[in-house]
């Protein structure tokens, strides 16, 4: 673990009436650190990137970015602070093309107003051209140059999760929250995005937050792991730290005679 | 021939408050039923503005009408968006057909701009009600043309595809929807004025569900999502009724078969999410013959 964290969450409880589906959760994320979420279905994992990102609003607790609270903002907000993610399945502009998907979330770094746009002046063409090189770039660095053309819906599966982290990079994130990125990928894939993952840290100097079900991935990548359980915090600690945990192992691989694989 | 040029006119008009809706449901994803609503309160500012404040400006209140109608269907549109933009999908819908009914209510009890009877003679500008109409259509065009390819127009596209997504790629999807809204009444309300002052006679039945409704059909008949469609849609299906007057009440019969027909023959508008540009028309090309080639191919692979 290196560092000052860069997200930390404190007591956080969410109650959809009477279902309390994270209850006092408390953990950080290390600045420049690839953290792990992990736990069985339904424990709240996703729910609590619904509360970082603002989806959600929070029942208790403080969600800290950089020191300060982000636990009140609404979603574009906490994005312009820097946290950005991805979902569980998949959420594209299905019928755009590729590089649409990426120039559409350059938009922050976009500086030309409503009347400039309306009027073409020069201001929004010279901003619109970096918008566009801005959007190359990121396609190339992620090797998606050659179908920057094709509609998203078109892609396959694998190529579908890199543009979905690529949208979310366009945003110049901190941080990056992925919602279980290796789901329905193949153990080749798996791979190709661990790899991917990693260099990206490096490359953009991000903290990731990782949901996963793949435990190869997680222990491959993560050098923090946090684990739920039925919404509460179950264990913490490094990966050899938590596989060998036997709560862990008991609550999320299962006693003896439990099928769950996931 | 001055009833040639009348329904160029008249298609004109149409297609400013198309562009206006074409913004909102094709490019935003939000369906509007009540557009007629914000026409109506461009048609009956500008009457007011140019039939009863004795401005002394000449022709040049008509073009002071034109934008004072759209600046309050603008204004009110912000006023209804507050209000409905909260709510998802179907209800907003409901909510804009319950904003245009109530204005044309509002309209009929209203005896000082002529209640349910309708208001006569407003000011008809001869010659330049020629040419405005053309104006405001073409300034329309290169409008929506613009916004649409910025980044506004693009976020309004991410709002439409989905809406969670756009949220996490920084998207303030409120305001998003307030703009595109906003923009299209103003080009409604324009449109309004711009009939009020060419036909010279208004009623609030001029501009019933009917009305809004048609503005709907236009845009989906044209293509979701394409200026270019909506550009053709309005001309079309402003010409179309004309050119079956001849068999009076069964025109209406003609212009919902040829609606149909296009529906079922191209279930996405005449060109949805294409546009009538070199690139536009190159990429259509280049799908229709993928599209072929691949028919082709599966009808061949059936046959092994």
């Amino acid at each position: 673990m290196s560092g000052e964290p860069i997200l930390e969450l404190k007591g956080l409880t969410k109650r959809f009436g009477g279902l309390t589906a994270v209850n006092d959760v408390s953990f950080r994320v290390a600045e420049g650190g690839i953290s792990g979420l992990i736990g069985p279905n339904g424990a709240g994992k996703t729910t609590i990137f619904n509360l970082i990102t603002g989806v959600y609003k929070v029942t208790q607790g403080s969600i800290e970015f950089k020191g300060k609270p982000i636990q009140d903002m609404e979603p574009y907000q906490v994005v312009e602070r820097g946290i950005t993610r991805t979902f569980q399945n998949i959420r594209l502009f299905k019928n755009l093309t590729v590089f649409d998907n990426v120039l559409t979330a350059c938009h922050m770094a976009a500086r030309y107003d409503l009347g400039s746009a309306l009027l073409r002046l020069p201001r929004f063409r010279a901003q619109e051209k970096v918008l566009r090189e801005k959007a190359a770039a990121l396609l190339d660095i992620i090797g998606l140059t050659d179908r920057a053309e094709v509609t998203a819906n078109n892609l396959p599966y694998g190529l579908q999760r890199r543009l979905e982290i690529t949208r979310a990079l366009a945003l110049d994130p901190q941080l990056i929250l992925l919602d279980e990125p290796a789901a329905g990928m193949n153990p080749d894939e798996t791979v190709q995005l661990m790899k991917l993952i990693g260099e990206l840290r490096d490359r953009f100097k991000l903290s990731v937050l990782v949901i996963e079900h793949h435990m190869d991935l997680i222990m491959g990548v993560c050098e923090h792991i946090h684990v739920l359980n039925f919404g509460c915090s179950l264990a913490d600690g490094t990966a050899a730290e938590v596989a060998n945990d036997p709560r862990v192992v008991e609550a999320y691989l299962g006693t003896e005679d439990s099928t769950c694989t996931c | 021939m001055e009833y040639i040029l009348g329904i160029f006119i008249l298609s004109a008009i149409n297609l400013v408050a198309v562009l206006g809706l074409s913004v909102l449901t094709g490019f935003t994803g939000l369906f509007s039923f009540g557009h007629a609503g914000f026409m109506a309160v461009g048609a009956y500012v500008s009457a007011i503005v140019t039939a009863r404040c004795g401005l002394p400006f000449g022709w040049f209140n008509y073009v002071i009408g034109i934008l004072a109608g759209g600046l309050a269907a603008g204004v009110v549109s912000v006023g209804i968006g507050r209000l409905t933009l909260k709510l998802k999908g179907d209800y907003f819908c409901i909510a804009t057909m319950g904003f245009g009914e109530a204005i044309r209510l509002l309209l009929n009890n209203w005896k000082w701009v002529g209640g349910a009877r309708g208001w006569e003679s407003i000011p008809i500008y001869d010659g330049l009600a020629k040419i405005i109409p053309f104006v405001i259509a073409a300034a329309a065009v290169v409008f929506s043309w613009n916004l649409i390819n910025s980044r506004q127009g693009r976020n309004m596209v991410a709002v439409r595809e989905e809406e969670l997504a756009a949220q996490m790629a920084g998207i303030n999807v409120m305001r998003t929807k307030m703009v595109a809204l906003v923009a299209s009444a103003i080009l409604a309300g324009a449109a309004g004025a711009l009939l009020a002052n060419y036909i010279g006679f208004i009623a609030p039945k001029t501009f019933n569900m009917v009305k809004s409704t048609e503005l709907t059909i236009i845009v989906i008949f044209g293509g979701l999502g394409s200026i270019s469609g909506s550009v053709i849609g309005a001309v079309l299906l402003t010409i179309l009724p004309e050119l079956f007057r001849a068999f009076s009440e069964w025109r209406l019969v003609f212009y919902g078969l040829a609606v149909i027909v296009i529906m079922v023959g191209r279930p996405k508008g005449l060109i949805g999410g294409q546009e009538l540009t070199p690139t536009g028309i190159r990429k259509m090309l280049a799908a229709g013959k993928a599209k072929r080639e691949f028919a082709k191919a599966s009808r061949e692979g059936g046959g092994r």
